[in-house]
């Protein structure tokens, strides 16, 4: 690992990128609001960040510390009530990506955010779902950031929250899911996207200074690598500056020593 | 038709033992006096509804209030778990908490349906998820028109909504703005209505669509300044966000909570809880 940037900086900076301008993109908090916010301050000036709270093209100058901030409110576009977030807006077809975090991943995307152990008697009671099941059945495309642990990456999930690709193939289509689903999984070690017919997560890039045994180590389940697999361009002076600056100004805001996350 | 009083008589009027009810608030406006008074009065057997459960209901379920919790995420917004459900989930402490579980999406489409009269919300949700296995109440409806399967879910119906306003004037209009959540339609489900503001003024100057609750559709309004912190007033105050990061530590210790819960019951009403934080043996409590 170089020096000069840490695992969770390249995470936010890959994720970031993925983010094109103009596109109307539904937040969650934490790494995903971080990541959208970069690029909202970098390549993607006009991106539209939409928060379930219900403001819409919020541009908050610190990182929100919850996701109903006044900062979100003071700076959007407009604020609307949270059902018509959910009803007219996400279901009603408006929203490009959605930014989701997770609990547990397995290797078809679909998403833990419920329960670790059995339902009834968790070992341990997670938060739920939030907006997550609505948010990647109902947008074109979801981008998961997530890092990366054989905890976290796991071979069967306790529940399904949200739902990625299902058992694989075209079953997310047969179970009356519209839009594309995950198209990418944005970690600290790589970058996986699905395989186009399996529907599998293969990692497509690896960050650097991260090799394959790290990641094969890291990950639940026997991973595969694309046959195109690239190295991941390291963060760029301007994204790396641009970040630092936002995380500082956030603690500051907050109060918060170190990091806000 | 409102009625002005005292949070107390409010509390002790219109919430009753084994009543349902919603305490709203999306982050913003978050009813923390008017939850204090509930713990004060000693309420039981309360069957809770709430999006974001938040530290609210974190201190209720801890105090013994709840038997039912219907929510759609249980967390410690930007820090964490919330230690009191889940001690209540995991090991039934203080007693054994019954949840029902469901989406953002799914309870903001059931108080509409609540406040529209409708049996239940219709909307496209849960497709392929193991909600549906866990809670016998998410089932599927199929459009008449169209063939299409729906997720169908129970409206929301409490006995009591209590929400937290800016503003309301002398007659019990209701003025609020920022973040407004699903205060509205909570409200316009309940069966009775309990609004705590941060001022009772002569008139609410508010422009054509601003979001207000007009007098007659509110049961109780209550002047309760700082009635919503450690969550924020917008226009008013800011968020706590430290005692957000100190709540994760005194809830984490069953001990520890029952210390700070002493607190909420000795003072006489929450100005009493609030000028309390400023005692060096409430202050231990936080360390």
């Amino acid at each position: 690992m170089s020096a000069s940037f840490t695992s969770e900086e390249i995470m936010t900076v890959a994720a970031a990128r993925m983010l094109s301008d103009g596109t109307v993109c539904f937040v969650g908090i934490g790494l995903p609001s971080t990541a959208a916010n970069l690029a909202r301050l970098t390549h993607a000036p006009d991106a539209i960040l939409i928060y379930e709270s219900g403001p819409i093209g919020a541009k908050p100058p610190v990182l929100p510390l919850s996701i109903g901030d006044g900062n979100l409110a003071e700076t959007a576009d407009t604020v609307v009530s949270t059902p018509e977030i959910f009803r007219y807006w996400l279901q009603g077809g408006r929203i490009d990506v959605g930014f989701l975090g997770a609990a547990q991943l397995d290797r078809f995307a679909n998403i833990n955010t419920t329960v670790v152990g059995p339902y009834n008697r968790p070992k341990a009671r997670l938060p739920g779902a939030g907006g997550a099941p609505e948010i990647s059945s109902s947008v074109k495309e979801v981008l998961i950031i997530v890092k990366q642990s054989k905890r976290t990456f796991v071979e069967k999930l306790d529940f399904i929250t949200s739902v990625g690709f299902l058992t694989g193939g075209d079953a997310r289509e047969a179970a009356g899911l519209s839009g594309n689903g995950p198209t990418a999984v944005i970690t600290d070690l790589c970058v996986m996207r699905p395989d186009p017919l399996t529907r599998e997560l293969k990692v497509s890039n690896i960050h650097p200074g991260v090799n394959r045994e790290t990641i094969k180590a890291s990950t639940g389940w026997t991973v595969g690598f694309a046959e195109t697999c690239e190295d991941t361009p390291p963060p760029t002076a301007h994204e790396l500056e641009t970040l630092r600056d936002l995380k500082t100004r956030t603690a500051l805001a907050h109060g918060i020593q170190g990091d806000a996350e | 038709m409102a009625e002005w009083m005292t949070l107390a008589d409010a509390i002790a009027s219109y919430v009753s033992d084994g009543d349902t009810l919603a305490m709203e608030g999306f982050t913003h406006l978050i009813p923390f006096a008017a939850g204090h008074e509930v713990i004060r009065q000693r309420r039981r057997e309360l069957s809770l509804v709430r999006m974001t459960p938040d530290l609210i209901y974190d201190q209720l379920i801890g105090a013994g209030c709840a038997s039912k919790l219907t929510f759609s995420w249980g967390g410690n917004p930007g820090v964490g778990s919330l230690h009191r459900f889940r001690d209540a989930v995991e090991n039934d402490w203080p007693h054994p908490l019954a949840i029902e579980e469901r989406s953002h999406s799914d309870l903001a489409n059931a108080y509409v349906a609540g406040a529209a009269n409708l049996p239940f919300a219709v909307f496209r949700g849960y497709a392929g998820s193991d909600f549906p296995r866990v809670n016998p109440q998410i089932r599927s409806i199929t459009c008449p028109f169209t063939g299409e399967v729906l997720a169908a879910t129970p409206a929301v119906r409490p006995d009591v909504a209590i929400i937290h306003a800016q503003k309301a004037d002398l007659k019990g209009n209701v003025l609020l703005w920022g973040i407004l959540g699903v205060q509205k339609e909570a409200v316009l489900s309940a069966k009775r209505a309990i609004v705590t503001v941060e001022e009772r003024v002569p008139s609410l100057d508010a422009p054509p669509n601003a979001c207000i609750l007009p007098h007659w559709v509110v049961t109780a309004v209550c002047e309760v300044p700082r009635g919503a912190t450690p969550s924020y007033a917008h226009g008013y105050y800011e968020r706590d966000n430290a005692f957000y990061r100190t709540w994760d530590r005194v809830s984490r210790d069953r001990e520890r909570f029952g210390a700070w819960l002493q607190y909420v019951l000795r003072a006489k009403d929450f100005e009493e809880y609030l000028d309390l934080q400023r005692d060096p043996q409430v202050q231990a409590v936080y360390q």
